[in-house]
């Protein structure tokens, strides 16, 4: 391709610290930058859990944990955990690092913009994180920042909390777009000779298509957070109806607090498949690699893929059934919602059924790829009470919806976070993780979710309501509910306090970890034939690889090796094979 | 191995977990049983997937694990078995989905014979309107809200004239009676939640929103907001008392109605009941405690007169002047431990005056 002689501006001196390593263009170096910084905001967000998990477990134990900072401390770890790590974690930092590398590219096709939406992401997580160097600190409306209550006194952060908050979104948003246009244009025009679409990994195909997702939701969700802004700076009412406020008539009038809801979910439920689609991307490819099976059924997979993302973006009122929108549109909104189940469902059962009749290397990457597949069954299985509007009712707003999308978004993604962290680790390092610390990991991760979020749906049940400052005093909850808050909070610190050891995995294995070789796990994919390890800046020395064959060539009948690198050409065998009519060729294997 | 052997133990704990859970729901208290069935086929149906995907998997782990003597099966598709579980998974998603939409169908029909009670929400306090004698309401709107007529019934309505103004006590309704709940807020959205009612139904400034039940269990119920409205959210309570028929008419006998309030609280009246209604009309009590307990400020009893600690580390008596200022301007000295939440309340001279000596009762 036209991009192989093309120079990566070395000029400024390339072996500098600095230009290597902060101001890089280099997708491989930018993915690191987006996950570090991902993962560092992250761990904030996980100490926000732990101080509300005192304040529900240990109502008052900690004397700061008033209800205003319960409030903040909700709110920020929300947006955190869904925006700032997870989107930024699965496009920024998987998607770099493995688009140009899985599509046989030198690099994403626009390195500067790529550089810049690194910058400006930082740049939207250090605005996020100023709110709580303001007056008032940062806002305490919920991660929703559902108008009139985001920008009325009453709620914490009023002042400054808010405006800091949507200009954050804003700026994130402008990342957000070099990034996936460049994720789109890549994809699209620098994949290497030979790698037709249908040979494309499924990793590629999701972010791909979470990357479409997220151009198409975000502008919404800028638009409403652009309009907001105007709510509040310049007394506009976009969002505000007449208002009697504290006693007091404000001077607003005419606006809808339900448009802003229809807007900000017509982003917000892509949002979950521009998380989750990735992820199951990921996933797909890691089941393979270590079932040492292609993956089962891979253009249905693919179809599911494409059918999720576009039915994703007509589901969106299922989280308003409740809002007071006009109640004919529950028939319409659940009737989507449950057919997102099914191709939904035929991932599930195509990654199980990918295990069958395989060769399971049970490593930690693989541990965490199963770990996924079962909690998010269970957040996908509960999906179905939500989605259903005649379920949803009596659920809605109560802790069966925490656990339901803590679940489906935070566990099940963040398992693939990890399984994909451990799978590429020897790639990105050139050094093997400890195995022993890893499995640790893994048992304490997924045990400890499961105490967590099983019994919260029990809580749910009985009625209790989500975004609860104290509990005292509701005689519908039972005595034994709080004892169950008490062992969640413990259970929730535990599993937190346990990811230390996924730090120290990192870190030590950096120097300490085994020389991990090209491809320590004989995978297919193409970035695992690079000839360097880690693959040096622009992938490939001389020549682009030149694909012959989809991703999933494992365990080929006749081949004494259990897998065929995409960029190996086929064999006489194969070749007489598919010659003579295809009489022993594997069944559906894209050519 | 070990993997198989914990997602079976799982399996059989989450089994065990449900039939041992002491944590289900409250007692139905509405005729919205049918939405309990409809969340017990989606656990059955949802809990047999649960189950034998799991099992499944722990199947595989355990029979197909690494062996460098074996290779794995080469199956990219199998049309047939993909064909069959679409087909399934379809069938399964309607027999959830078409209940569901039966029993939504009675959700949003309103029976004829539904009384019209109105319940509106404000930061942090829920208040009613029952129809009186003609039972029906009037005409209200926010536009219309002054101190003497807080839900804003149109005064010129007829209709309006006997309703029923309930402002911080518990509502009453009928036993057996189909109940259609109009839902309006002053400001900001609310949730008008009755866990054993099932039903619920968010509160939205601008409009009118609603939701049917007939109750169906007599007695006291505690109504909560479930939609998160400011840092008084999770104390916005209230009550409902559903009254058997007889009950039901000796208690709105004692009501006076909308036309024999107005007028009533004119100015030169009694100012601690003044006060006591100003708390309650504003939604104070979500926030300042009258038994002592600590809340989002700090509590009213025994707070006037008492020294309390500043943020800069002064001091001050709680005494007219400082409550008067705190009232008006509440962030200008903030208390110790209390973070600056609380809208300025404009109230006028009287209305201080009648705040202030209703403080002074609570601390005798």
């Amino acid at each position: 391709m036209a991009y192989a002689d093309q120079d990566h501006g070395h000029h400024e001196g390339p072996d500098a610290f600095i230009w290597k390593y902060v101001w890089s263009q280099d997708h491989k170096v930018i993915a690191i930058q987006y996950g570090c910084t991902a993962i560092a905001v992250g761990i904030l967000a996980l100490v926000l859990s732990w101080l509300m998990r005192m304040q529900i477990g240990y109502p008052g134990s900690l004397e700061f944990v008033d209800p205003t900072a319960y409030y903040q401390y909700v709110t920020m770890h929300g947006m955190i955990m869904v925006i700032y790590l997870l989107t930024a974690f699965f496009l920024g930092g998987f998607g770099n690092y493995l688009i140009p590398l899985m599509c046989g590219a030198r690099d994403m096709v626009f390195p500067f913009m790529n550089m810049l939406s690194y910058w400006f992401y930082l740049a939207s997580v250090l605005i996020l994180c100023a709110s709580y160097f303001v007056p008032g600190g940062p806002t305490g409306a919920g991660w929703t920042l559902y108008p009139p209550q985001s920008i009325l006194q009453g709620t914490p952060g009023v002042d400054w909390g808010i405006i800091l908050m949507l200009a954050s979104l804003a700026v994130f948003i402008i990342a957000f777009t070099m990034g996936g246009l460049n994720y789109i244009t890549t994809v699209l025009q620098a994949r290497c000779r030979g790698m037709t679409l249908m040979r494309m990994p499924l990793t590629i195909w999701a972010i791909f298509t979470a990357t479409v997702l997220g151009l198409l939701a975000f502008p919404a969700l800028f638009v409403s957070a652009v309009m907001l802004m105007f709510d509040r700076l310049l007394d506009t009412s976009f969002f505000m109806p007449y208002i009697v406020h504290m006693g007091q008539a404000l001077d607003t009038g005419g606006g809808s607090p339900v448009l802003f809801q229809h807007l900000f979910w017509f982003f917000g439920h892509p949002e979950v498949y521009i998380v989750a689609l990735p992820a199951f991307g990921l996933v797909s490819d890691i089941l393979s690699t270590h079932a040492r099976k292609n993956i089962f059924g891979y253009r249905m997979m693919v179809w599911a893929i494409v059918a999720i993302g576009a039915i994703s973006f007509i589901v969106w009122a299922h989280h308003m059934y409740i809002s007071g929108m006009n109640l004919y549109l529950g028939y319409f909104f659940a009737t989507t919602t449950l057919i997102i189940a099914i191709p939904t469902a035929i991932k599930v059962y195509n990654w199980t059924i990918t295990l069958w009749n395989g060769n399971i290397v049970l490593n930690t990457p693989m541990l965490f790829a199963i770990g996924f597949v079962s909690t998010f069954l269970i957040g996908g299985l509960t999906g179905l009470f939500l989605g259903n509007v005649a379920v949803d009712i009596p659920l809605s707003d109560t802790y069966f919806v925490i656990a339901h999308f803590h679940m489906v978004m935070a566990i099940a993604p963040v398992m693939v976070v990890f399984a994909a962290i451990y799978h590429w680790y020897p790639k990105m390092t050139g050094r093997m993780y400890n195995e022993t610390l890893g499995k640790w990991h893994f048992w304490t991760t997924f045990l400890g979710t499961y105490l967590i979020y099983f019994p919260m749906h029990y809580l749910g049940f009985e009625g209790m309501p989500r975004r609860y400052y104290a509990y005292e005093g509701y005689e519908f909850i039972s005595e034994s509910a709080h004892s169950l808050n008490e062992f969640i909070t413990v259970a929730a610190i535990a599993v937190g306090v346990l990811q230390v050891l996924f730090l120290i995995n990192m870190v030590w294995s950096l120097k300490a970890g085994k020389e991990a070789g090209p491809n320590p796990w004989g995978a297919t994919t193409l970035e695992w034939q690079t000839p360097d390890t880690p693959p040096c800046h622009g992938n490939w020395r001389d020549e682009l690889p030149v694909v012959y064959r989809w991703a999933y060539d494992y365990s080929v009948p006749g081949e004494e090796v259990d897998f065929i690198p995409q960029n190996q050409p086929r064999s006489a065998t194969e070749q007489s094979l598919s010659d003579s009519g295809g009489e022993g060729q594997p069944q559906g294997a894209p050519a | 191995m070990a993997l198989a052997i914990v997602l079976i133990l799982m399996v059989v704990g989450s089994v065990i977990f449900h039939f041992w859970s002491p944590w289900w729901f409250t007692p139905l208290a509405s005729n919205w049983g049918a939405m309990d069935d409809t969340i017990m086929i989606t656990f059955w149906v949802t809990g047999f997937v649960f189950i034998a995907v799991n099992l499944f998997i722990a199947y595989c782990v355990i029979k197909f694990r690494h062996s460098p003597d074996r290779k794995a099966e080469y199956e990219p598709e199998n049309h047939k078995l993909e064909g069959w579980l679409t087909g399934l998974t379809s069938l399964g998603v309607f027999a959830m989905l078409a209940p569901g939409l039966i029993v939504y169908t009675d959700f949003i029909n309103v029976p004829e014979d539904a009384v019209i009670i109105e319940a509106v929400g404000h930061q942090w306090q829920w208040s009613y309107r029952l129809p009186g004698a003609d039972g029906a309401l009037g005409k209200a709107d926010n536009r219309n809200i002054t101190f003497d007529n807080p839900l804003g019934i149109d005064p010129d309505d007829p209709w309006g004239q006997d309703d029923i103004v309930v402002i911080g006590e518990p509502a009453h309704i009928q036993l057996d009676q189909p109940i259609k709940f109009n839902l309006r807020s002053k400001d900001v959205l609310h949730n008008f939640y009755v866990p054993q009612w099932r039903a619920k139904m968010d509160v939205v400034p601008g409009l009118v929103s609603y939701f049917w039940l007939t109750p169906t269990v007599a007695g006291g119920f505690e109504v909560l907001c479930a939609e998160l409205c400011g840092v008084g959210h999770y104390n916005m309570r209230s009550n409902v008392v559903v009254d058997g028929a007889v009950d039901y008419k000796r208690w709105l006998a004692k009501q006076i109605t909308f036309a024999e309030s107005q007028g009533k609280q004119a100015p030169g009246g009694d100012p601690v009941a003044r006060g006591e209604k100003l708390a309650k009309q504003n939604g104070c009590l979500a926030c300042h405690s009258l038994d002592g307990s600590r809340g989002v400020g700090p509590t009213w009893k025994g707070m006037y007169g008492r020294t309390e600690t500043l943020t800069d580390g002064s001091t001050v008596i709680a005494e007219d002047a400082y409550l008067a200022e705190s009232i008006t301007d509440p962030n200008a000295k903030m208390v110790e431990g209390y973070a600056p939440v609380m809208a300025a309340y404009p109230l006028g001279e009287e209305d201080l005056a009648a705040m202030i000596a209703y403080f002074m009762t609570l601390s005798e």
